[in-house]
């Protein structure tokens, strides 16, 4: 794709730190635009991290990140954010249809309240996410799946050049997986730049073309086919990737 | 289609009920006189009229307080009140606006601190919180106590801000307490939508460029001065009630936040207004104590019959759950041992089915029976033709889950929740369940 050679995000020296220890050390990272890319990692690595201090979201200790060039600050209607599911309180009193519409709320800007159009481009959202059916439930009556579903139809109204998504697929079932897929997929083929916190080591090949393993330090990042081996996972994980059933999931098979 | 009709009709419950509970309010002073004969002096009007105002602003802003989980910050920066009072007593005298102010300067210093404590320290927030409440209000108090030792002051009545005291108030007091509060209730209509957002998912609202600490600040602020006006009325040892109990009552009747914040602004408007009159009607009860016994009220009746959410109507549904999952594995039961032992219909007895239904074969029984889907004779249960083909549906839709699950992928069938308490025919398009059924091994009945 000829996309890929502009940078969408470009991370210089990032290092932050909530004690003395370090929680992501001296990150390095350049990401092309159009890419869809897994962010991988034993617990403890710092992934959301590295998320929430490109978005500003904690403060960093050092370094610099630009967004297609430019810093967050004016970056900022380029970049759409799913955060984790469990991050909010689900029985607070509100409509599908209404967080959704949050989606836009940064664009409106102060003050000015959603109206019509906001509401058509919520509803084409629910409608990409199979939610359409319940745009007028409350909340507290999704599923996690179907939450998933309206965080990410609440990013997709954003309609950001960059994605970044904290663990989409967590404790999702298989309808939801399926459905996240697709739109990663959709979105990859428009050109969007797509981050995702990943876990499960086994769809890794299989749903992303570009990955980045990541302990504190970025271990590796380049395309899946030529950096998901066994090495660069043993690098990244020590010695727990026994898992993997041989290496029949890698990339390359580097055994 | 029928859940937006019902949505829409929950809608219009709750503006009904706040139109009721707000045309209550308005009534109440000519109704009680009418009906009661009870004679209201101009005095205990300007006091209904005073406490209806700060109920309505403490019960709107108190919403955000209980969503935010921030009730005990209420109760911190009250408390923090105190001591306010009791200096700007001695600097400036017993001037209701410089007390305020005073009041209000406390209160924010308080909010400071917790904020320092928690920053600087590894304390946790309900830590930071008691020590806050507990060093500002034990100051209060010391301050009161020298003040009452001052032989021309004592008669100040500073002790008021303790309980609260509505006979107190006087109609420039409601004046002031309108013209602020109005000027807190229009910041909050102009930040509605960030607030909200502030509220519900404030890491998002950040990172779509709205300033989350200056968000946070200004809404502290709001409740600061919302505090601080309800002082003179309900004391600052029950003003956190004043701010949260119409709020907590409210949202037990919607799940809208607009909703929400309207009804506990007439539940806060109707329990402050029966609590002043009511308390001003005998000066010897404090003003506090009784709002917070009306909002309390309401409360309760909220939290045991509100629908959907309260006590009562959650209790009989699970009631009507439990029957009807014992009424569904009762069925499963006989007609599994009646196929067994012969045909669909053979007789059941009573001593194995309650044997492996323990309780809840007495309950499936029952609501078998009076559906009318079983009969009992000498031989035992026996399934009626009704109960036969309800049981012969059931089984054949688990089957079809059993096959959609393991083919499903290989029919190219959509993907759905596989959910066997479910009707596969309404969950599943018809072409997906007629290339589930050719799938069945022949009949489903042997």
């Amino acid at each position: 794709m000829q996309t890929r050679d502009k940078v969408a995000l470009s991370i210089d020296d990032l290092t932050v730190a909530y004690d003395e220890k370090p929680a992501i050390w001296d990150i390095d990272l350049d990401v092309p635009a159009g890419v869809l890319m897994a962010i991988v990692g034993p617990n403890g690595a710092g992934k959301s991290t590295l998320i929430k201090a490109a978005l500003n979201l904690i403060p960093r200790a050092a370094g610099t990140v630009a967004f297609y060039g430019q810093p967050y600050e004016r970056a900022r209607p380029l970049v759409g954010y799913v955060p984790q599911r469990g991050s909010v309180d689900w029985d607070f009193p509100t409509s599908v249809l209404d967080v959704v519409t949050m989606g836009l709320y940064g664009k409106l800007g102060w003050f000015r309240r959603p109206g019509r159009a906001e509401r058509e481009l919520a509803l084409a959202a629910l409608e990409q996410v199979g939610l359409l059916d319940y745009a007028n439930r409350q909340i507290s009556e999704l599923s996690g799946g179907q939450q998933q579903r309206t965080f990410l139809a609440r990013a997709l109204v954003q309609e950001a050049q960059i994605y970044f998504m904290d663990e989409p697929f967590a404790a999702v079932d298989a309808v939801t997986e399926n459905a996240i897929v697709n739109i990663l997929r959709e979105l990859n083929k428009r050109g969007k730049t797509v981050l995702v916190v990943h876990h499960d080591l086994q769809t890794v090949v299989e749903y992303f073309d570009w990955v980045t393993l990541l302990n504190i330090e970025v271990i590796a990042s380049g395309r899946t086919s030529e950096t998901f081996t066994l090495t660069n996972l043993r690098k990244t994980y020590g010695g727990r990737v026994s898992n993997l059933h041989g290496g029949q999931l890698l990339a390359a098979s580097a055994t | 289609m029928r859940r937006r009709n019902s949505l829409q009709s929950d809608d219009r419950r709750i503006w009904l009920i706040i139109a009721a509970i707000a045309l209550l309010g308005v009534l109440l002073v000519p109704l009680s006189q009418a009906l009661f004969g009870l004679r209201f002096s101009y005095t205990v009007r300007v006091v209904a009229v005073g406490g209806a105002i700060l109920g309505l602003i403490s019960g709107a802003l108190g919403c955000f307080a209980v969503l935010r989980r921030e009730s005990l910050l209420g109760d911190a920066l009250s408390h923090a009140a105190l001591p306010g009072v009791a200096i700007a007593f001695l600097l400036a005298g017993r001037e209701l606006g410089a007390l305020l102010i005073g009041a209000g300067i406390a209160s924010w210093l308080s909010l400071r601190f917790v904020a320092a404590l928690l920053a600087t320290t590894r304390l946790k927030q309900d830590a930071a919180l008691g020590i806050a409440l507990a060093s500002f209000f034990a100051a209060g108090i010391a301050l009161l106590a020298y003040i009452q030792s001052i032989p021309d002051a004592g008669q100040a009545g500073l002790d008021h801000f303790i309980f609260g005291q509505a006979a107190a108030i006087i109609e420039s007091d409601v004046r002031l307490v309108s013209a602020v509060g109005i000027a807190v209730l229009l910041v909050l209509a102009l930040f509605w939508k960030e607030f909200k957002l502030a509220a519900f998912d404030p890491e998002f609202a950040s990172a779509n460029g709205f300033r989350i600490g200056r968000l946070n600040a200004l809404l502290s602020t709001l409740i600061v001065v919302t505090i601080v006006l309800g002082l003179q009325l309900a004391g600052v040892i029950l003003m956190v009630g004043m701010l949260i109990a119409p709020g907590v009552a409210a949202r037990q009747w919607t799940h809208k936040l607009d909703q929400m914040v309207m009804l506990a602004a007439v539940f806060g408007a109707f329990s402050g207004g029966v609590g002043a009159v009511v308390s001003a009607l005998d000066s010897d009860i404090p003003t506090g104590p009784t709002i917070i016994v009306a909002a309390f009220a309401l409360v309760l009746i909220s939290l045991a019959f509100a629908p959907g959410r309260g006590l009562v109507w959650s209790r009989l549904r699970a009631r009507s759950n439990r029957r009807r999952l014992a009424a569904r594995n009762t069925l499963r039961d006989l007609y599994r041992y009646a196929l067994a032992h012969g045909a669909s219909d053979s007789a059941v007895p009573d001593a194995f089915i309650r044997g492996v239904g323990d309780r809840s074969a007495e309950l499936g029984l029952r609501e078998l029976r009076a559906a009318g889907h079983l009969t009992f004779d000498a031989d035992g249960w026996r399934l009626s033709p009704s109960g036969i083909e309800l049981a012969r549906r059931r089984w054949r839709n688990q089957q079809l889950w059993d096959l959609y699950r393991l083919h499903a992928d290989k029919l190219g069938l959509p993907l759905v929740d596989a959910d066997r308490q479910l009707d596969i025919a309404s969950t599943l398009p018809p072409a997906a369940v007629a290339k589930l059924e050719k799938l069945l091994p022949g009949s489903a009945d042997a």
